[in-house]
């Protein structure tokens, strides 16, 4: 930003020919190369793509208007690492180290695509070029994310030059408190970080409460598993949240921010601890900020790995230096929270929707979406799907769209068996209700939440007990042991469920189990306990038969509980090789060679190493 | 030690010697030292009038926080809901037979820290393993064994380039 001139900016207009004269520095023959830097596309080493075309722009002398910038994640994870050049939003996927002299040859330097790196559409069979002709894409809709895949979030002249901070200057220039309180309200925005609270109503709440100062916190613990929404805000553009919580501070009357990170995301960290600096260099975070009385100060704070600090009181408690234990909420934090103080929290993607609501108007937002879940919602889709990723859909679409047309089905021809939301106390979704729409409302109904976004896919291999069991296990893991219920309850459900994976189940464990889920809903002293009890409900309520046949019968329908099925040889496919009775531990396969081998029940420990060494899957789970 | 002090006092700086900000000091401290020696937090306790029995209680609340000594390399897998369905547990326990090491524990020779971690984020591409902060994604227990067997060759190479 410093090569462009950029100073502390002392108003409104100086933000606005900032503006204008990044644009106009961007002639439009100009061609720019676009890194995910998302974390799928990192995993796979999207850093050093970026490297590489980094040194290949350098090479490429300065008749040549290139720039290659990393961008945050585009979404599409399966199919990374993902490069896109602009002008023309050529889309190329699965990009490796080797591909990249020849992006830089044909498509930047001699304007030709190169087709094989281009996506192939399924159903039909043809190339794509660009993102918003693939499936995927298509049923879409951006707003939180809109800024991903474009904007570099490192720099700040980025975001400015496409529109940023505007949000801000409207406020600022002026807007009262109330008016845009009014705004947010009537939008209808819900808080994305599992509650669904109207997020100007808390607003207001804390904008009336008594005590100063007043603090505004922006939730990033994102603790649920199965979940990184709000890490690719925080990564691909950082700045829309700073702006969300400049407005909301402004609304509320606040002058101290605080965002808390999870300690998995040391690149969250990072990057918005680079926008915050930016952002006060330029005048846009700290004292008087663009010239007006408004003051504001954004701090950033690493989590320590507890899953429990996502929870709000659990947060502030974390903030203050103790250990991350939640207290009863009979006082709300927007009156007493972090210190003792009127206290605001929201969650990421919550914060990045607000620039866009004071831009387009409460109003825009209300037409998107159901009656009562407005706008749209971030869900990483993930598991066994075809497409995995990150995803974002007008509340009120149906799961099954979701899954078949931007999820492309299941993976391997397989069988949907359930969709998880909600986090570990979320839910699963069978198939008999693929058509119910995401909405706040209508998931708690089936016995699920909206949750804060993760959407796992299971097929038909996997074992409904087994995931109830998982998701028990985590909570009581996570437990912060405060009180009794969880503490002991959560303990209690893990022993039966334990019991009934291993084949020892007794009849009545599902009412005890029930039972028990009632006690954790009605005494749990925070929501974690409240609602830990739902992975086993929800499983119980669809998915019975499975539970009774690991108890009656002694059978895992899904063949994943050891014990609860057998190996066997299928004498077809089998050609005895051999390779089998080589590697079985127990020398349990007997056999000549050429000859179909035969497991000896009586000796076989069930261990399944038949099973994975053997190249024509003649061993059979039974 | 006068070092371990001076380290400290830093840190409290940093700060403002604000005991709200405990965490962050002793996110630095770990930082600084890989893990949490009892002198460093007593002397941390003392510069903030906080008992030590406060300090341990948040170290020994949050997971990341380590009491004892870590190895030379650290190895973080994810057990998030995704990487578990998709066989992390198995990967898991691949690591602690052929390793001895529990998650939460370090090998006897120093070699790797090992941590169990609740998703890192990276589920679309899990199951998900990191050494030293660099990702391996879709590993299984075949390939986690072999990338850990690898930091075995290296730590060996750089011991006798060392003693050369
Ligand atoms: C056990 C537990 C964990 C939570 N974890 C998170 C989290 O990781 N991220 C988040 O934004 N909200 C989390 N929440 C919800 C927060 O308590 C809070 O409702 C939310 O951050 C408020 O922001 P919103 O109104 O914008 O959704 C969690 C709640 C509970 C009970
Ligand atoms: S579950 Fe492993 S990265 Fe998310």
């Amino acid at each position: 930003m410093t090569e462009l001139g950029i100073k502390r900016f002392s108003s409104l207009v100086e933000l606005e020919g900032m503006r204008e004269k990044l644009l106009n520095s961007r002639s439009a023959s100009a061609k720019s190369i676009h890194v995910c830097t998302g974390p799928g596309c990192v995993a796979k080493g999207s850093f050093k793509l970026y490297e590489i075309f980094c040194a290949a722009v350098e090479g490429a002398g300065s008749d040549v208007q290139v720039q290659a910038k990393c961008v945050g994640c585009h979404g599409f994870c399966e199919r990374g690492p993902i490069v896109v050049i602009e002008p023309g939003g050529i889309f190329y996927q699965r990009v490796e180290e080797p591909d990249v002299a020849e992006i830089f040859r044909e498509t930047v330097l001699g304007g030709r695509v190169v087709e094989r790196l281009l996506y192939e559409d399924p159903n039909t069979g043809k190339k794509v070029e660009k993102a918003n002709e693939i499936p995927f894409y298509k049923v879409q809709e951006r707003i939180a994310l809109s800024g991903n895949g474009l904007l570099d979030p490192t720099e700040i002249s980025d975001y400015i030059a496409e529109g940023g901070y505007t949000a801000l200057a409207k406020v600022l220039s002026p807007m009262t408190p109330e008016e845009v309180i009014s705004e947010v309200e009537l939008s209808g925005l819900r808080g994305r970080g599992g509650g669904g609270f109207p997020t100007g109503r808390k607003w207001r709440s804390c904008r009336q409460a008594e005590g100063s100062p007043k603090y505004v916190i922006c939730n990033g613990d994102e603790g649920d598993p199965g979940a990184f929404m709000d890490r690719c805000i925080m990564e691909g553009n950082p700045h829309s949240v700073i702006e969300g919580m400049l407005i909301g501070a402004y609304a509320i009357g606040s002058e101290h921010g605080y965002i808390y990170v999870r300690n998995e995301y040391p690149l969250s960290v990072e990057r918005l601890k680079n926008a915050v600096a930016q952002a006060k260099e330029l005048g846009l975070v700290g004292e008087t900020i663009l010239g007006s009385s408004f003051s504001f100060d954004i701090r950033i704070n690493r989590g320590g790995g507890a899953f429990v600090c996502g929870e709000s009181t659990a947060l502030m408690a974390s903030l203050e230096g103790r250990p991350g234990e939640p207290r009863a909420k009979y006082v709300h934090t927007v009156e007493s929270g972090f210190r003792g103080k009127p206290t605001n929290l929201n969650n990421v993607e919550t914060w990045a929707n607000i620039p866009h609501i004071i831009n387009r108007g409460g109003k825009w937002f209300a037409g998107i979406g159901t009656e009562k879940s407005k706008g749209t919602k971030v869900f990483s889709l993930v598991g066994n799907v075809v497409n995995t990723g990150l995803v974002e859909v007008p509340m009120g679409i149906t799961m099954r769209r979701i899954i078949d047309e931007i999820g492309g089905g299941i993976r391997d021809g397989k069988r949907f068996k359930a969709v998880q939301t909600g986090g570990p106390s979320g839910g699963c979704i069978p198939a008999e209700h693929l058509d119910a729409r995401v909405d706040f409302e209508e998931l708690t109904k089936l016995g699920s939440m909206m949750g804060s976004g993760g959407m796992i896919v299971m097929d038909e291999e996997t074992c409904m007990v087994r995931v109830a069991k998982y998701f028990t296990d985590f909570l009581q893991k996570e437990s912060c042991g405060k009180c009794t219920p969880c503490r002991e309850g959560l303990a209690q459900m893990l022993y039966i469920l334990d019991r009934i994976t291993d084949g020892e189940g007794q009849v009545g464990d599902i009412e005890r189990l029930e039972e028990l889920g009632g006690l954790l809903e009605g005494t749990a002293l925070c929501a974690l306990g409240k609602t830990a009890a739902n992975p086993v409900i929800s499983t119980i309520r669809y998915f019975r038969d499975e539970y009774d046949a690991h108890i009656l019968d002694g059978r895992c329908p899904a063949k994943e509980c050891r014990g609860l099925f057998r190996y066997e040889i299928d004498p077809e496919a089998c050609n005895g090789c051999g390779i089998c009775l080589k590697n079985c531990p127990a020398d349990a396969i007997t056999g000549e060679k050429k000859v179909p081998h035969v497991i000896n029940q009586e000796k076989c420990t069930l261990c399944g190493t038949c099973w994975e060494k053997c190249p024509f899957t003649a061993v059979l789970k039974v | 030690m006068p070092e371990d002090s001076e380290i400290i006092e830093q840190i409290v700086d940093r700060y403002d010697g604000d005991d709200g900000m405990l965490i962050p000091m002793m996110q630095d401290l770990q930082a600084e030292s890989g893990y949490l020696p009892a002198d460093q937090l007593r002397c941390l306790g003392r510069h903030l009038r906080l008992p030590l029995s406060r300090l341990y209680a948040v170290a020994t609340f949050y997971s990341s926080f380590r009491l004892a000594p870590k190895g030379a390399h650290e190895v973080t897998l994810c057990m998030g809901t995704v990487c578990y369905l998709k066989g992390s547990a198995s990967i898991s326990e691949a690591i602690t037979r052929e390793f001895q090491v529990e998650p939460g524990g370090t090998t006897r020779d120093r070699l790797f820290s090992f941590q169990a971690v609740n998703c890192m984020g990276a589920c679309a591409v899990a199951p998900v393993m990191t050494v030293d902060g660099k990702y391996y994604n879709g590993v299984s227990p075949a390939s986690a064994l072999e990338i850990l067997y690898g930091l075995t060759k290296e730590h060996v190479t750089a011991d006798k380039e060392e003693q050369t």
